[in-house]
């Protein structure tokens, strides 16, 4: 057990790409805890998802043990947290989880919008925060100008950051002593105390079943301790305790302030839930700790099979997964084209994609992801409040009063020469703006705007308007009545639920039109011609017509070319599972999202 | 599927034994060599300097007197030398190999012996000593009628030796047919009329009109990856360019009997026939696959694709082919609908009838791509450029 004043507990928090994997990559190196041969770029981030994309999706723990400059050799307990807004959650959950954080701003580009928000975060979880400075290799460094940034934009003290190049190395040591010197140690903590320790997180691993991720506040946890979870009640047997260097390192125990895991033989997934407190079942703490705030998902949509058998295989995979995932909700759902699968909710679509792409990948289901949407809420006539999460559900008119919608407060930081393209943009989409300062050459706008126009595709679009240059982030801040109308999608004459859409009436047309003629992109010719029509109630207001097939045939054939021919027929067969049938149509799986991803 | 390496022995006859009599037996010998490669081939062809032809000849006759053992008492009715470029075979190396075969199978009367032939001036120099060795039909790989598109093309010829070696050819061989390769890179439905226009003058019993494809790992399947193979039709012209083909070769007497081949009647080609009717085939050569109906099984074949293995292993005195592989009667069903269909005719529909799904082949017939009559199946002119999804529904 490591004495509480020679641990230090911190997560590394940073816009996205300002280089938390590479800092935490670099500290792992230098403190000599992964093998020079094992060692690669971001190193962390090992799912295949974060590996293709680039990106951290979940916060990963290590433990690193460094020697410091007073003669002491002190535990480090290090967080590395994903960046974009999508994946919030981990940070402000694993904020909860240590006493301190690393800021880390790129110096190349500054403050951004997911560094003010994480600085908030930081503050309200009671942090000391230490800001470094990154990639001060890179010649379009300014690491001058943006410390009088952090002090003016975020108000914190700047002039002592830590500067480094993460991928150089340079700084280094510096972080290092910073940690151990200006991050505090864990508040008290009693060996002997009754066990109160920290779900922060846990996953299924397949072989192991199900891990947790704990911080232990008092008391100790060792191997063979029967456990009990306060709020699920579920009591267990303690396999094996240990922690993360990254792999997975047994310990006899784990102490006050310290972070590890535990592996109870957890059978029932549905038993652990992140932000529970552990105790021991002879020996009980008398106070849970406060646990997480729930996360709000803002972006619902239904995830079906694209094979109907596979439906209970889904429902374990999605309980599976929620356990790697608690920022993520989900409940049964029967839809009349698509059959049994959940309505799924999310931090926004990028989240979607990430959990859709797991659990495919993870899990090898296929899926059929509906058309994503916001809540809406539905006033009825007879004074009751419905909240609508699926557009298909959209009560019969007549006994509608008014619907209103959810609306976020977005801050958004761009450099001057874009402002303009901004402000059109959130004119555009129906937006609000409530207040525009600047920064040194960069402005900051604040606008009131509907959720349901920036969740699909706001990120790309703003991100291309400003090539590259604006960050964005935002809060939920209530709901407002709007002129909102469901728009249905008819495919060949058929309406296809999955696709339909609540929109303001206004700009039905705009989206109906833009809506079909995306999916005629979307959707492959067929042998016959098919009509995309967009309706509102029983009235059309976007039209378009999918030619038929013209020709589809293999020019040389001969004797060597049969076997070939049979495979690519088969291969195309293949293709033919990502697609779902409604009525004579198949539409592949793709175009549930992609249909909302407009253009403009 | 099982892969077995012999025939098991089995009490002869059944209907599938006889297949080789009513579709026909051929022998494919494939010559892997060219002299330069062009960008959109892919067929196991190679640059090489130096082929010691006499060796390449004993193989093949290792190969045919094997094959030939397996096959006895059969009427040979067709051979086909294809490529690469079959004609760089020395005419010593063309008639050692009909040697064998005349050793190892009796021959029809009217049997068919065609030899593919790149147009220059060169080959033409050889083609009266494939007569006399007993090639009487060649194919020619003109592909373009203009210079510019030849040289796209990679072609090593243009067009005024093409037209040329067209000349030699018909002075030396009763029947002879030409290749074009037409929906090329910005290629406008009038340049093709104009260009097919002056084919069809040139045209005498077949000819054949293949779309551009684009396939993988060749040099142009890799430009059209990283976006730089600009100016290919999309699906509507490539339509509008097999529409035009078919009107004109209507007009001019050569219809379509296959979805590219073109013929006055009477002038099909003999051997691609057998492999459109499933017929029997024995390949021979680097890569050739071939179907052997052998003791009531029907085989594939397939040769080792590397050259200097192939000739490596047959002069080793082992077979030059892989495991073979047996079809069962739902694969042998499907070859047959997938080349059968591809053929003007069709195909017969007799015992297998029931293998058809009737939902999806009543469908077809009301959409007007299929006929289904007189105990025949067959795609209608609307049915025809759309055969693979027509397959895609059937199968
Ligand atoms: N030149 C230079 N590049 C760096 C430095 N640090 C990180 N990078 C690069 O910046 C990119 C993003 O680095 P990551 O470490 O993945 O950033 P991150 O903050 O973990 O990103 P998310 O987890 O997705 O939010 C990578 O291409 C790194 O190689 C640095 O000090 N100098
Ligand atoms: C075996 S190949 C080549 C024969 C001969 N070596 C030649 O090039 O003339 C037979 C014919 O297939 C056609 N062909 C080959 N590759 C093709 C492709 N990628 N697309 C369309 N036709 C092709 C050409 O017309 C060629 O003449
Ligand atoms: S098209 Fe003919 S000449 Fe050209 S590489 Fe292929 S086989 Fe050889
Ligand atoms: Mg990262």
């Amino acid at each position: 057990m490591t004495d509480l004043a020679h641990i230090r507990n911190f997560s590394i928090v940073a816009h996205i790409d300002h280089g938390k994997s590479t800092l935490a990559d670099r500290l792992i190196q230098l403190t000599g805890t992964v093998a020079e041969r094992d060692m690669k770029e971001q190193l962390l981030d090992a799912m295949d998802i974060e590996r293709e994309r680039g990106i951290t999706i979940k916060a990963n723990t290590v433990r690193i043990e460094y020697p410091a400059k007073d003669g002491h050799t002190y535990v480090l307990n290090l967080i590395d947290t994903p960046g974009h807004v999508d994946f919030g959650y981990e940070v402000s959950r694993s904020m909860q989880a240590v006493e301190g954080s690393l800021l880390v701003v790129d110096a190349t580009q500054g403050v951004e919008a997911q560094t003010l928000a994480n600085v908030y975060t930081a503050i309200e979880a009671d942090h000391e925060i230490v800001p470094v400075l990154n990639k001060i290799d890179l010649p379009a460094s300014e690491p001058e100008r943006v410390k009088t940034q952090i002090e003016d934009v975020i108000g914190i003290e700047a002039h002592d950051a830590v500067e480094i190049s993460a991928k150089t190395g340079q700084g280094i040591p510096d972080v290092l002593e910073a940690i151990v010197t200006r991050l505090p140690p864990p508040k008290e903590g009693d060996p002997d105390a009754p066990l109160k320790a920290m779900l922060v997180d846990s996953k299924y691993d397949q072989y192991l079943g199900v891990i947790c991720i704990v911080r232990i506040i008092d008391g100790t946890l060792r191997k063979g301790d029967r456990i009990r979870m306060m709020k699920t009640g579920g009591t267990y047997d303690v396999d094996d305790v240990g922690v993360y260097r990254p792999a997975m390192t047994p310990v006899d125990q784990l102490g006050p302030g310290e972070i590890g895991y535990l592996n109870a033989s957890i059978k029932q997934v549905r038993d652990t839930r992140v932000g529970d407190t552990i105790t021991h079942e002879r020996r009980q703490c008398a106070q849970p700790l406060p646990g997480f705030k729930p996360s709000v998902p803002v972006v619902f949509c239904g995830l079906f099979p694209v094979d109907a058998n596979d439906f209970e295989d889904l429902r374990d995979a999605i309980e599976k997964l929620a356990l790697n995932d608690a920022s993520f909700t989900y409940e049964m759902e029967t839809s009349a084209a698509l059959g049994f699968g959940f309505r799924c909710g999310f931090l926004g679509l990028l989240h979607l994609e990430v959990v859709r792409d797991r659990l495919e990948r993870e899990y090898d289901i296929d899926l059929i992801t509906t058309a994503p949407s916001v809540v809406y809420r539905i006033h009825m006539r007879d004074g009751s409040v419905q909240e609508l999460h699926n557009p298909a559900d959209m009560p019969d008119l007549t006994h509608v009063d008014h619907i209103e919608e959810p609306r976020i407060k977005a801050t958004i930081l761009v450099p001057d020469e874009y402002l303009g393209d901004v402000l059109k943009l959130c004119q555009e989409r129906r937006g609000i703006q409530l207040d525009l300062t600047y920064a040194g050459t960069r402005a900051m706008v604040v606008y009131d705007l509907p959720l349901n126009e920036v969740v699909f595709d706001f990120y790309d679009r703003l991100k291309s308007v400003t090539k590259g240059y604006a960050s964005f982030d935002y809060q939920m801040i209530g709901y407002r009545q709007d002129y909102l109308v469901k728009m249905s999608i008819l495919v060949n004459d058929e309406p296809v639920d999955a696709l339909s859409m609540m929109v303001h009436r206004d700009r039905a047309e705009g989206r109906g039109r833009q809506m079909c003629e995306k999916l005629k992109e979307l959707i492959p010719r067929h042998m016959f011609k098919i009509p995309i029509q967009a309706a509102i109630g029983g009235r059309v207001i976007a039209r378009e017509t999918l030619s038929a097939m013209r020709k589809d045939v293999t020019a040389k054939c001969y004797g060597g070319d049969v076997t070939r021919k049979k495979k690519l027929l088969e291969k195309q067969k293949a293709g033919k599972k990502r697609m779902r049938q409604f009525g004579k149509v198949e539409i592949p799986q793709e175009a549930f999202i992609n249909a909302l991803k407009m253009d403009s | 599927m099982p892969s077995i390496t012999a025939p098991a022995p089995s009490s002869t006859s059944s209907a599938a034994s006889e297949n080789w009599r009513e579709n026909g037996f051929g022998l494919y010998v494939h010559w892997p060599f060219c002299q330069a490669k062009c960008p959109y081939c892919d067929f196991n062809s190679h640059v090489a300097h130096g082929v010691d032809q006499r060796r390449w000849a004993d193989a093949y006759t290792a190969e045919i007197r094997r094959i030939g053992a397996e096959t006895q008492g059969r009427v040979l009715g067709s051979i086909f030398f294809g490529g690469g470029t079959p004609s760089l075979m020395d005419p010593e190396t063309v008639a050692a190999v009909l040697d064998a075969a005349r050793g190892s199978w009796a021959w029809a009367n009217d049997i068919e012996i065609t030899l593919e032939a790149n147009p220059t001036s060169v080959e033409a120099g050889r083609f009266r000593a494939y007569r006399e060795a007993g090639v009487d039909r060649v194919s020619l790989g003109v592909q373009a009628l203009n210079d510019a598109d030849l040289r796209r093309l990679g072609r090593l010829h243009d067009v005024a030796t093409a037209k040329s070696a067209l000349e030699t050819a018909r002075s030396a061989f009763d029947r002879v047919s030409f290749d074009l390769i037409y929906a090329r890179q910005d290629q406008t439905l009038e340049d093709w009329r104009t260009e097919l226009t002056e084919a069809l003058a040139m045209a005498e019993g077949h000819l054949s009109l293949y779309q551009l494809t684009i396939e993988s790992g060749t040099a142009f399947g890799d430009r059209l990856q990283r976006g730089l193979l600009r100016g290919l039709p999309d699906e509507d012209l490539g339509a509008d360019l097999y529409l035009l083909t078919q009107d004109l070769c209507d007009a001019a007497g050569l219809p379509a009997y296959e979805v590219s081949n073109h013929s006055r009647p009477g002038h099909k080609s003999r051997h691609n026939l057998i492999y459109w009717r499933s017929g029997d085939y024995a390949g021979i050569g680097p890569g050739a696959h071939g179907r052997l109906t052998l003791n009531g099984m029907r085989l594939c074949s397939e040769a080792p694709r590397d050259p200097a293995s192939w000739l490596r292993q047959v002069e080793t005195g082992s077979a030059g082919e892989l495991p073979r592989e047996r079809l069962d009667e739902a694969a042998q069903w499907q070859e047959r609908l997938m080349m059968g269909l591809r053929l003007h005719e069709g195909i017969a529909l007799a015992a297998d009838a029931h293998r058809l799904d009737t939902q999806a082949l009543d469908e077809l017939v009301e959409a007007g791509f299929v006929e289904a009559d007189a105990g025949r199946l067959r795609l209608t002119s609307s049915g025809r450029p759309l055969l693979n999804a027509v397959l895609r529904r059937l199968l």
